[in-house]
């Protein structure tokens, strides 16, 4: 058991349904995991996979009528503290938001409001806080924060958002989201929409926030590349579980994780052998109509009787990495939890 | 597999685009319109059986070139020769007759008419080349496609609406509808960036599959350089930057030593999918700015980008044929040439 | 509904008189009845039509005049009352719903379908014939209906239900065309359209197969629109006694209570029936209306 300083949040057994008219959908299923503290942790995931759903839960942003059904989300921050957030009240939800965690969604343009300035964006945000700073300081802060994403602070400030390019105002987003100083932050695949090289630059700008101001962060891709790239631990979702989930390193190297190997190996790449790549055969899940045992079964190359009939327990490994599978090669990594 | 009867032509490429240019006017205050020079003097040639791809950033022209190819736009000033006839645009009788030229579009659901059926879908394009065809022969022709793109059995797609399918479907349903007139040559624009990382590979592999058994061309547009690598292994790219080709030369040349300073940013962004290739994250790039594609001079385009440019890239610019790609770029001697990964694969020895 | 399939690859003549329009005319109809509005609305007008229809043979409507049984108040007899010539108010309303109905039945087939084909030739041809189409509707629009109906009337003798269509509809179809114009603008650019371009299919196959199946929906929904429309149009010219040729009609029924209810006040109530049935027609329609918009608008689907 690991001590919760050094984690700044915890899910333990979380399950988000949405209640629809005639059904109700689970999108999350009994998801455990710990976002550890001061580290890049990246949820990968297709479409449907319940990635954002998760992610979404920390600051009660799950899109209507989404809720959390089952399971603890506590948060750990820096000064001790412990506060279970799915136990909040909207306004205490509401203070916590952005002062603690705060997000960077995936599509910038719709995110900022069309017919303000930045500056206008930013007071009102500090002002919804409690903030009451002078003129001066507020304008000294919103520059040094713009400056910070390497945006020229004066243009930008009084800019709408329309006057911005997509790279532009991905990193106004950043800014906004460091403006209260968070201890985590949420990016909701921040370059989607962008070209490699600018792509290429959000990373490397966050990965300095991240190294720079110790600040934690959970991105949400469904790329693979970025999450090498990019992240120090990985959360592999599937069918609105995680299938998977440790030190990147540990879960590239070992790719035992049927769909982990799968996505990895399906993942053209600019270096490398690509003449053994190898599509992931199938389609993915029905989340309405979800196989009864390994909901990866009907897709796994390893697929065993047992996986059609029962879903395979998640099993913790000494290094503290995770896998819901029952063939992880036995020895190389001894099984902790039986 | 059938051979075509024109060995004679054999010389002549299947499609040549010269010097082609593309300007739109964007209408300003009173007056003061705007010329947005989208494509400068893009040369290139498709062969038979060829896979070509168009890379580059949004905002590169990649797409209108692709359009250009398909004869949606016709240039401002250039030719486009098809089997070496001149042919200007979709209208044109030569390829008209033939319809030897098609599209695949990123978007699957906006390329299928929300309110027909896939079936419609299909059916329509063939009825309209094979007018004297029963229907109990195109339905033939159909199930052939259907079996072809790899969804079987048909009965269970055919009837139904596009958003009753899946992205990867509906991807698949733009193949077949392409194919279906038997082209020579299709251009496909970004056709994997909207489906799911586990499908993708399926798609470029049917792609792949309808390049080698039925010898169609591709015309692949892209800004992802790995997917690129994965479908035209054995083609071309063409790199873009702001409306011009810069480099364009076998795909495997042009990855492993890269000769365009832009090249090279481009490749040097790529993420790996492998956690021990961190690579330098400072891209070898003065600016963030795309330049302009307004009131472009006669200098070279990524001047204020590049970090070898020089006084006199500012007044011209001119190619140079490298021994593997042809590079547009003047000042080749001061761009280093080794490849812009030289981190190994280090996967071995961290095991 | 996801796992519906069809149960044979083959379509047979049924599935070709399905193609086209016909599809979205299809699934328009079976989607028809899964919402209340739509039913409730429909409901009531299908009343309307069965009382238009069977309502003369049932209730036949006298026309004479019997002044000993004038302003009777309603009774079994004479549910309605009677009016100032003794006719029987109930059977005039009955014997006037199928005129009520023929206009707004005309008017609206006449708006819509100028409506609509000057507005696709308009939006997908564009150039000098788009300025044209659009110049003419301007005009239309820009010139107040409800004068010139007047004018109109006074002109020509408006003695039919579909010549007061005709009148009605020349002044409404301009808004739709303006509004199909602009949908196909939109439609004309995107990628299904342009790939009919890349694949050679004819103008006729991108109009009628691709385009119009697309603006069916909203073809539909201003075509119940346009009825309620005509019906306060049609009102109204009767109701200034401008074409009186039906005395049974709802306007002139409510024109003729209003001007003899001034003689005498005990005949006003008469002006209630009619009044009711026009209100009952006008909310049918709406429901109907908002009940298709639910259905077939797109943006307000909620999957």
């Amino acid at each position: 058991m690991q001590t919760h300083t050094d984690h700044i949040a915890l899910f333990s057994h979380v399950s988000i349904d949405y209640p629809l008219k005639k059904y109700t959908l689970r999108a999350v299923t009994d998801v455990t995991f710990a976002l550890k503290r001061g580290a890049v942790t990246a949820l990968v995931g297709e479409s449907g996979s319940g990635k954002t759903t998760i992610a979404s839960s920390l600051i009660r942003c799950i899109s209507e009528p989404g809720r959390v059904a089952e399971g603890d989300i506590t948060f750990y921050g820096s000064g001790g503290e412990e506060t279970r957030l799915d136990l909040l009240s909207d306004k205490e939800m509401r203070a916590f938001r952005w002062r603690k965690v705060s997000m960077v969604f995936q599509a910038a343009q719709s995110a900022l409001n069309p017919v303000l300035t930045v500056r206008e964006q930013f007071s009102e945000t500090l002002e919804a806080h409690g903030e009451k700073l002078a003129k001066e300081e507020r304008e000294a802060r919103f520059s040094d924060l713009l400056d910070y994403v390497k945006l020229d602070a004066e243009r930008v400030l009084s800019s709408y958002p329309h006057e911005l390019s997509g790279g532009m105002k991905q990193r106004v987003m950043i800014a906004f989201a460091l403006l209260l100083d968070p201890e985590l932050i949420i990016l909701d695949e921040p370059t989607t929409a962008l070209d490699v090289i600018t792509q290429n630059y959000i990373f490397t700008l966050l990965k300095k926030i991240n190294r720079e101001k110790g600040i934690s962060m959970l991105l949400m891709t469904h790329d693979i590349s970025v999450v090498a790239k990019f992240a120090d631990y990985v959360g592999v979702m599937y069918g609105g579980r995680l299938m998977e989930y440790g030190d990147v390193r540990t879960v590239f190297h070992r790719r035992e994780h049927p769909y982990t190997a799968g996505l990895i190996g399906a993942t053209p790449s600019i270096v490398g052998d690509i003449s053994q790549m190898k599509p992931i055969e199938g389609s993915p899940p029905d989340l309405l109509d979800l196989p009864k045992g390994c909901v990866f079964a009907p897709r796994c190359p390893k697929c065993r009787p047992v996986c059609l009939t029962e879903e395979p327990p998640m099993r913790e490994f000494e290094d503290g990495s995770m896998g819901k599978c029952y063939f992880y090669r036995e020895g190389d990594h001894a099984d902790t939890a039986g | 597999m059938q051979t075509r009867q024109d060995d004679i032509r054999a010389e002549t490429p299947l499609m040549r685009l010269e010097n082609i240019n593309m300007v739109f006017r964007k209408p300003g205050a009173l007056f003061a319109d705007r010329d947005i020079h989208v494509l400068k003097d893009i040369s290139l040639e498709i062969g038979e059986r060829e896979i070509v791809a168009l890379v580059g950033e949004s905002g590169c022209g990649k797409t209108t070139l692709g359009k250009i190819v398909t004869g949606l736009y016709r240039p401002t000033s250039g030719d486009v020769y098809f089997e070496g006839e001149r042919v200007s645009g979709v209208f044109d009788k030569k390829l008209s007759s033939y319809n030897q030229v098609q599209f695949i579009q990123q978007d699957s659901y906006a390329a299928l008419n929300p309110v027909r059926t896939i079936y419609q879908s299909l059916y329509a394009p063939i009825k309209t080349h094979h007018r004297k065809w029963k229907r109990a022969q195109i339905d033939e022709r159909i199930e052939e496609l259907m079996g072809l793109i790899g969804l079987l059995p048909s009965s269970q797609f055919l009837g139904k609406y596009p958003h009753q399918l899946s992205g990867g479907q509906r991807q698949r349903i733009l193949m077949a509808r392409a194919i279906s007139l038997d082209p020579k040559l299709i251009v496909a624009d970004e056709p994997v960036s909207m489906i799911d990382v586990s499908l993708r590979l399926s798609l470029l592999n049917l792609m792949k599959e309808l390049n080698e058994k039925l010898g169609m061309s591709f015309v692949y547009i892209s800004h992802d350089l790995s997917t690129t690598r994965y479908i035209a292994h054995s083609g071309r790219v063409a790199v873009m930057y702001l409306g011009q080709i810069v480099e364009v030369g076998k795909i495997g040349d042009v990855i492993s030593s890269p000769r365009h300073p832009y090249t090279r940013a481009l490749l040097q962004a790529v993420p790996i999918p492998d956690p021990d290739f961190k690579g330098n994250d400072e891209l070898p790039l003065k600016s963030m700015q795309l330049g302009s594609l307004e009131n472009r001079g006669e200098g070279c385009a990524f001047f204020d980008r590049c970090l070898y440019s020089r006084e006199a890239c500012k007044q011209k610019f001119g190619s140079v044929l490298t021994e593997t790609a042809e590079v547009l770029c003047c000042n080749l001697g001061q761009v280093p040439s080794e490849p812009v990964f030289e981190k190994i694969d280090r996967t071995e020895e961290n095991v | 509904m996801m796992n519906k399939t069809h149960s044979t690859s083959r379509f047979s003549a049924v599935g070709a008189f399905f193609q086209g329009l016909g599809s979205s005319a299809a699934r328009g109809c079976r989607k028809f009845f899964s919402n209340g509005k739509t039913i409730a609305g429909f409901a009531i007008l299908a009343f309307f039509v069965l009382v238009a229809v069977f309502g003369p043979l049932i209730f036949p409507y006298d026309p004479d005049t019997d002044m000993a049984s004038a302003y009777l108040m309603p009774s079994w007899e004479h549910p309605f009352g009677t009016d100032w010539l003794g006719r029987d108010v109930f059977r005039q309303v009955i014997a006037g719903t199928g005129s009520v109905l023929e206009i707004a039945f005309y008017s609206a087939v006449f708006t819509v379908v100028l409506g609509t084909v000057l507005g696709i030739v308009s939006g997908y041809l564009g150039g000098w014939v788009d300025k044209v189409i659009m110049a003419v509707t301007n005009i239309f629009l820009s010139i107040p209906s409800f004068p010139i109906y007047l004018l109109l009337a006074a002109i020509v003798t408006i003695n039919t239900p579909v010549s007061l269509s005709v009148i009605i509809s020349i002044w409404s179809w301009a808004g739709l065309c303006r509004a199909v114009r602009v949908q196909i603008m939109s439609l004309k650019e995107r990628d299904f359209i342009q790939i009919c371009s890349v694949m050679h299919m004819s103008k006729a196959h991108i109009i009628f197969k691709e385009l119009l199946p697309n603006v069916f929906s909203y073809i539909a929904i201003n075509f119940v629109m346009a009825m309620r429309n005509a019906i306060m149009a049609s009102v109204g010219i009767m109701l200034v006694g401008l074409a009186a040729y039906d005395p049974t009609n709802w306007g002139a029924i409510i024109n003729a209570a209003r001007t003899k209810g001034l003689m005498n006040v005990k005949n006003i109530y008469i002006l209630l029936y009619p009044l009711l049935c026009i209100v009952v027609f006008q909310i049918s329609t709406l429901l109907l209306a908002n009940g298709l918009d639910e259905t077939l608008n797109p943006r307000l689907k909620v999957m």
